[in-house]
């Protein structure tokens, strides 16, 4: 017996447009569904995570249970962004880690069909006469004057970055599109994704520019969706059927962290620094490097975001993020699949959701129930969100000893 | 009568940026603070940063806030050490004309005028 936790149950709805159905009924769907896949109920549940960025104040949470069985534990409504998802995970892991529950459900969902473009910072409206507002004494809204703030340009930026500062002398537009390439054709084969259609590398870049070199299908799709997990602790799993505990996923590894303070942070986020952070220590806490990964979900919020977390989370070489691309190895037949659901440019990202949809991409896979996008004999996977402000999740998966 | 469009930036003969400098460890910040976000202690000093610069990233925004002419590239401008948040102006906003690592040097102009009168001065980086 160890204090390791365990996902016992898992689920994610269909990422798209649901018009029909509201936050808590897409909560709902990945809780109940969760519950179901770990064959235990709401009155086994000793604590609840949930995390909604879009009403991040109107607890999502009790929402749930008011829905689906108010037994009165403890519920921690998180947000950190598009790391929430992660967030919510985190919590409930660290509750059973502290002996305080022995299952835990973590749910993130979002409805963001029709959203259109996010950005971070002030909209303030200008006054009458100019007087300086805020920590910077604008007269005049900055975004846009000053920088962007729009996501699709600041993670344009992160993977410019990128190239810089490796001396990359190549042609920035096709490289980042034939990484959204790679993304979409890897949808194709999942039926969850809100987007399943190939594109041709013609087409991605062909498509509508929104912040160059990002065009519109290199950047996240918005859509409607939830996932939900259930975890468990060693003690108890060690107490159930044989095939609860046959289909039960090790959380080898569960970190979350922040952005430590970097030259250029005020100007640009940071989101290499605290995802190399939490990399480290996943792997540290996992027991395993990143040559025993069969497979990774990473945080292609962008095209462009996706390059440098090869490099953050020590996939390739220091430096040779490209080199790696461009070897293959990141295709569903390469050396390391990255993002063999769509990833978030294909698959979806209802903010709040992806952080568990992620991990339940690695579960399926794990469990031997990735159907036609099963990569052969996966034991170990792992999965990444970054959310601005910022944080990282990273959660390293291991399929149960046999 | 004019007024920047930040209180970082320093209107006159010659524009420039400000930066808080924490008297500790050195860590530069343009906003206003209330401690170092590095070493946490709580002195600064006002230090003008070089307005020449290298662009260590940049992106050509087509869809940007009510108000905001497009396409507008915006990047990050390294002046001597320190990162700046900038637009690159006076340039063709495309790629053919916005390269990583080209020279640049701070620019000043108007961008707006209240109901008295009053000019708002913005600033941004020119090819040099």
């Amino acid at each position: 017996m160890s204090d390791d936790v365990w996902i016992l149950g898992i689920k994610m709805t269909k990422f798209g447009k649901h018009p029909e159905r509201d936050t808590v009924d897409l909560a709902a769907e990945a809780a109940l569904g969760a519950l179901s896949d770990a064959q235990v109920t709401m009155r086994d549940m000793g604590v609840l995570a949930a995390g909604n960025l879009m009403a991040a104040a109107a607890g999502i949470g009790q929402q749930l249970q008011k829905q689906i069985g108010q037994t009165g534990i403890p519920v921690f409504n998180v947000a950190n962004a598009c790391a929430t998802g992660a967030t919510a995970l985190r919590t409930a892991v660290m509750a059973i880690k502290a002996g305080e529950a022995d299952y835990g459900l973590a749910v993130g969902v979002e409805k963001l069909a029709g959203a259109g473009l996010l950005a971070g910072g002030s909209r303030r409206e200008g006054d009458e006469t100019f007087t300086p507002h805020g920590r910077h004494g604008a007269v005049l809204p900055v975004d846009g004057r000053i920088g962007t703030e729009t996501m699709p340009g600041v993670f344009a930026q992160v993977g410019m970055q990128y190239l810089y500062e490796h001396q990359y002398s190549g042609t920035p537009f096709e490289l980042f599109a034939r990484i959204s390439e790679k993304n979409h054709s890897h949808s194709t084969l999942n039926p969850l994704a809100a987007y399943t259609k190939k594109m041709s590398l013609e087409q991605i870049m062909g498509d509508v520019m929104i912040a160059y070199p990002n065009t519109r299908p290199m950047c996240s799709a918005n859509c409607d969706g939830a996932a939900a997990a259930v975890v468990v602790s060693d003690a108890k799993l060690k107490t159930l059927s044989k095939e609860q505990q046959r289909r039960a996923v090790k959380v080898a590894a569960s970190v979350l962290t922040s952005d430590p303070w970097e030259e250029a942070c005020q100007v640009l986020p940071d989101v290499n620094t605290l995802t190399q952070n939490a990399a480290s220590q996943a792997y540290e806490q996992a027991g395993v490097g990143p040559e025993d990964l069969d497979l990774v979900e990473l945080h292609d919020c962008f095209a462009t975001a996706e390059l440098v977390h090869y490099d953050n989370l020590m996939l390739c070489e220091p430096g040779g993020a490209v080199d790696y691309f461009e070897s293959g190895a990141t295709w569903r037949d390469g050396s390391l699949p990255v993002n063999v659901s769509g990833g978030l440019e294909s698959k979806g990202h209802p903010i709040a959701a992806t952080g568990i949809a992620n991990v339940w991409e690695i579960c399926q896979h794990l469990r031997g129930e990735g159907g036609d996008r099963q990569i052969e004999g996966a034991r170990v996977g792992l999965a990444h969100v970054i959310g601005l402000g910022s944080a990282c999740g990273v959660h390293i998966l291991e399929k149960a000893a046999a | 009568m004019q007024v920047p469009l930040v209180d970082y930036l320093v209107l006159g003969d010659e524009p420039h940026l400000v930066a808080h400098e924490c008297t500790s460890c050195g860590a530069r910040f343009f906003d206003r603070r209330n401690a170092c976000a590095s070493c946490g202690a709580t002195e600064f000093l006002a230090v003008e940063v070089p307005t020449d610069g290298v662009l260590k990233a940049f992106t050509i925004v087509s869809f940007a806030a009510p108000g905001i002419p497009v396409p507008f590239v915006a990047g990050i401008v390294d002046c001597g050490g320190t990162s700046v948040r900038a637009n690159v102006v006076n340039v063709d906003p495309d790629p053919e004309h916005v390269t990583l690592g080209m020279k640049l040097r701070l620019a000043t102009f108007p961008v707006g005028e209240d109901s008295e009168g009053t000019e708002a001065v913005g600033f941004g980086f020119e090819p040099r």
